[in-house]
């Protein structure tokens, strides 16, 4: 049966008993109920049922809500489980650290013996990964900007973090690097593959800068890695709880590390 | 985001959870269990949450999902809607016919099928959109549509007809797929 431009379909008569149709459209389907009364007794028999279901159920969702269910001790607990897992990967972090100064100067001295150690993976794990491509490329095009290296400056911090945050749907926080000499610049709003990244930006006094790249949608955790680009730039990067991180400087890789820790220690 | 801000975003969804985990798991605890579940699902997952998405849905998804790797793992089906609390308590309105009747209808919804159960819960009583329903169900709305219409052609034959005698005796009726 032909009403207005489209037959009426079952479509029609489901979002007719929701009340969903737009006028023109339920004057249709009313028409066509008027012409089908097998059909209208149908969907009269499912706009009570619809009517009883809401009145029965209605009760539910007035009562009131158990303690137990309240969201903050949950996110509480969370946040505490989390803070436990990272104390623990910090510690492993630590050690990792450790090795990679051990292995440096073990290569020194041991050049030709290329006996796999912890220090050595960690630094053949140069895996190229776009985030890290993303970062490095960001860091070329901004640290040697002189007029507008960030767009928003370190002066509205708040309003910067509000917004990076909203735009990444992702809880974000500038980390605060002054014990590591460094201080913020400010920061900007970055494409990255479907979703966008931000970027913070902070200088010492001798002018050098650094950049914090980070980007959401990086769901599997890793460990730090280390990836230089062979021309005195390097970064550390990692991914956890769904962010992915990646800090790059020209710092040499102990100094380097040294940030990153505290990048790490100040996130989440 | 501080701890205040993600309760706030959440914590008025509550009650629809609970409501929706208790049509799904049929008891008071379970349904419980179920948005402690969630929840629990949700905040640890808040970081990587798909930017722009629909916060509500996104709940929803989690609560069912969670629902069905459950049932999945039961080897019997809980016990059924506990239809004696809701309709003779005190809340419900009207008299004995109409206790009868939404008894009927309560008998009836735990008769269908999940797939039609949540479609018809998240439709009818939850306001989500046909298209907010798709993702929570991950089907197209067509599909939705069709389920939706089933669902409701099957209650009303179930309350027509009334419960089968078999079911009329038990009190402690199990969902019969």
């Amino acid at each position: 049966m032909m009403q207005g431009d489209r037959l009426i379909g079952e479509d029609d008569l489901q979002a007719y008993v929701d009340g969903r149709l737009a006028p023109d459209r339920r004057d249709a389907v009313e028409v066509f109920l008027g012409e089908h009364p097998e059909e209208a007794e149908r969907i009269e028999a499912h706009r009570a049922q619809r009517d009883m279901l809401r009145a029965l159920l209605k009760t539910k969702i007035e009562e009131p809500i158990p303690a137990r269910l309240r969201v903050a001790p949950i996110v509480e607990e969370a946040r505490s489980r989390h803070r436990r897992r990272r104390l623990q990967r910090l510690r492993a972090l630590a050690a990792a650290g450790a090795w990679l100064i051990v292995g440096s100067v073990a290569g020194w001295y041991g050049k030709g013996l290329s006996r796999p150690t912890e220090a050595t993976q960690i630094t053949e794990a140069v895996q190229t990964r776009p985030m890290v491509v993303d970062a490095f490329s960001a860091y070329r095009t901004f640290v040697s900007e002189v007029v507008h290296p960030v767009e928003v400056d370190a002066k509205q911090e708040a309003h910067l973090v509000q917004w990076l945050s909203k735009r990444l749907g992702a809880p974000l926080s500038a980390p605060n690097l002054t014990s590591q000499g460094f201080r913020l610049m400010g920061g900007r709003l970055l494409p990255a593959g479907d979703g966008p990244a931000a970027m913070f930006m902070y200088d010492d006094d001798g002018g050098t800068r650094l950049t914090l790249y980070v980007r959401a949608g990086e769901n599997d955790d890793t460990a730090f890695r280390y990836k230089g680009d062979g021309k005195g730039v390097s970064a550390f990067y990692w991914r956890d709880t769904g962010m992915g991180y990646v800090l790059t400087g020209a710092l040499d890789r102990t100094r380097l590390l040294a940030v990153a820790e505290a990048v790490y220690r100040q996130l989440g | 985001m501080s701890m205040d801000d993600l309760s706030n975003l959440i914590e008025p969804h509550v009650p629809a959870l609970r409501r929706y985990a208790w049509s799904l798991a049929g008891d008071r605890d379970a349904a419980d269990d179920l948005v402690q579940d969630c929840l629990e699902r949700a905040i640890s997952r808040w970081p990587s949450r798909h930017r722009d998405g629909n916060l509500r849905v996104w709940l929803f998804t989690i609560l069912r999902n969670l629902f069905l790797s459950a049932a999945r793992q039961r080897t019997r089906r809980g016990p059924h809607l506990p239809l004696d609390a809701l309709v003779d308590g005190p809340t419900v309105a009207g008299g004995q016919d109409d206790r009868m009747r939404m008894r009927d209808l309560m008998a009836g919804l735990d008769t269908l099928p999940e797939e039609q159960r949540s479609v018809l819960l998240l439709v009818s009583i939850e306001d989500l959109s046909y298209e907010e329903t798709a993702k929570v169900l991950g089907v197209p709305i067509g599909t939705v549509m069709s389920r939706l219409s089933r669902a409701r052609d099957r209650l009303r034959v179930h309350m027509e007809s009334g419960p089968a005698p078999s079911e009329r005796k038990a009190p402690d009726l199990r969902r019969v797929k």
